[in-house]
């Protein structure tokens, strides 16, 4: 995953093909190091946006993620 | 909370940046396959882009927002600075693949190429047998890249196994899918063949049958059933058997700019074809004037350009008008919509085509000596 200015988002690159992040998965997706957990990773977020209930969004766009192999479980 | 799919579905107005970059390196190649999509008059071609012009061209292209970078060929190990070059565009933040028939791919260079920052290999076979892989390429390969394909995935890179499929080995498709399964690939591309080029020239003795065509479609939604490992699996659509023409480029001039190796630049591979448009070339002009300005890459972008039926079709948005090269190849206008689709006054032309069938015509491998003496 990397920044583009070009596009102003988040995109993630694999071979032959690109996806281009909306802003909410770009935040979350640039999170996502393999250090941190999903709670954690909330917890940044709605302290980042001064927001809560982010929860569901989270988990929901992640367990897309993982289903699109965007996102692997780190060990 | 939905992540945006590109290449975008909606028409585009203000063009985005040239998304995908391919670089054909060069047009010489170790093989001859007889359904090379390279233009068949490749030997008439000017000299090779030395280093500094294709290290310029990355440079230019990133500028602009180009992300994805195909190196192809021709065969791209042909040259002897892809290590430099892939470095470069490593540096300049490309993802980088390597679209390659294998030769050439030594333990030398796969770690060179490792070092450089190569992301993924595409690794092209044309057969799972070898009697029909080294028949198609007119050379004796199979064993060879067999090898390259355990080399690839033992440097751990992703790998693409790439097999165009026509009438001589379509009836394969569950023993390619097997063998690029036991290869360890991540993704298949099951590649129907593309009537441009040297395909074009042999379209008789490659057209398959619309029975072969239903059958290997049926065993690849088998086989994806009941897959072992997660492999992608790509099949591509044999247009001249649809009702609806591909989505040609995402259209012209909307995300793909390709380089040829004498730096003419096109908005496809065989775009070269189409009459009465400029393609610069990336020695005078720069990639943001080629991208922008150049008739070559502005005339058929949006769809100001389209006739009737595709001028008031709601398809249009989905597949804009279909490949302009196969409107001009196939109805003498490149302005026509893609005779694929069903609602051209030209369909039948395709109909007739998909038909059009000669096993018996000799093959024309692509090869210097056949450019020169009969193209």
């Amino acid at each position: 995953m990397q920044w583009e200015a070009a596009q102003n988002a988040y995109v993630l690159l694999f071979p032959e093909g690109m996806i281009k992040l909306n802003g909410s998965a770009g935040e979350i997706m640039k999170r996502c190091t393999g250090e941190s957990s999903v709670a954690e990773i909330t917890a940044d977020l709605e302290r980042t946006f001064g927001t809560s209930g982010l929860s569901a969004d989270v988990i929901a766009f992640m367990e897309m993620a993982y289903a699109k192999q965007w996102l692997s479980v780190a060990p | 909370m939905t992540a945006v799919s590109v290449p975008p579905t909606s028409p585009v107005i203000q063009p985005g940046p040239p998304l995908w970059l391919l670089l054909e390196l060069t047009y010489r190649c170790p093989l001859h396959c007889a359904f090379c999509y390279n233009p068949t008059d490749f030997a008439r071609s000017g000299p090779e882009l030395g280093t500094e012009d294709w290290l310029r061209v990355l440079t230019e292209a990133r500028a602009l927002g180009s992300v994805q970078l195909g190196l192809s060929g021709g065969e791209p190990l042909s040259r002897d600075d892809l290590e430099p070059i892939v470095a470069e565009a490593h540096r300049l933040g490309f993802y980088t693949n390597l679209i390659t028939s294998g030769v050439g791919l030594s333990e030398t260079r796969i770690r060179a190429l490792k070092d450089a920052g190569l992301d993924h290999i595409q690794l092209s076979f044309q057969d799972s047998t070898r009697q029909m892989n080294d028949f198609l390429s007119s050379t004796r390969t199979f064993d060879l890249k067999s090898k390259v394909a355990a080399l690839i995935k033992g440097h751990d890179y992703p790998m693409v196994l790439n097999v165009v499929l026509h009438r001589l080995n379509i009836d394969h498709v569950e023993e390619i899918l097997q063998m690029a399964e036991r290869m360890g690939a991540d993704y298949v591309e099951l590649a129907n063949t593309q009537f441009y080029g040297w395909a074009w020239h042999n379209r008789r003795q490659l057209m398959p049958s619309r029975a072969q065509v239903e059958r290997a479609e049926e065993v690849t939604r088998r086989f994806r059933e009941r897959q072992h490992r997660p492999m992608r699996i790509f099949f591509v659509v044999p247009d001249y058997f649809e009702k609806r023409p591909k989505a040609c480029m995402n259209g012209l001039g909307s995300i793909f700019l390709t380089v040829t190796p004498d730096g003419t630049a096109l908005p496809c591979h065989a775009a070269r074809m189409l009459p009465g448009l400029t393609f610069p070339n990336v020695k005078a002009s720069s990639i943001e004037h080629i991208w922008y300005q150049s008739s070559g890459f502005t005339h058929f972008r949006g769809d100001a350009w389209m006739k009737e039926p595709c001028r008031s079709c709601p398809e249009k948005t989905r597949d804009f008008g279909g490949c302009r090269c196969q409107a001009y190849l196939l109805t003498g206008d490149a302005a026509n919509a893609d005779p694929v689709c069903d609602l051209s006054p030209h369909h039948h032309v395709v109909v007739d085509a998909a038909l059009a069938v000669d096993p018996e015509k000799p093959m024309v491998f692509r090869s210097r000596a056949n450019s020169s003496s009969l193209f």
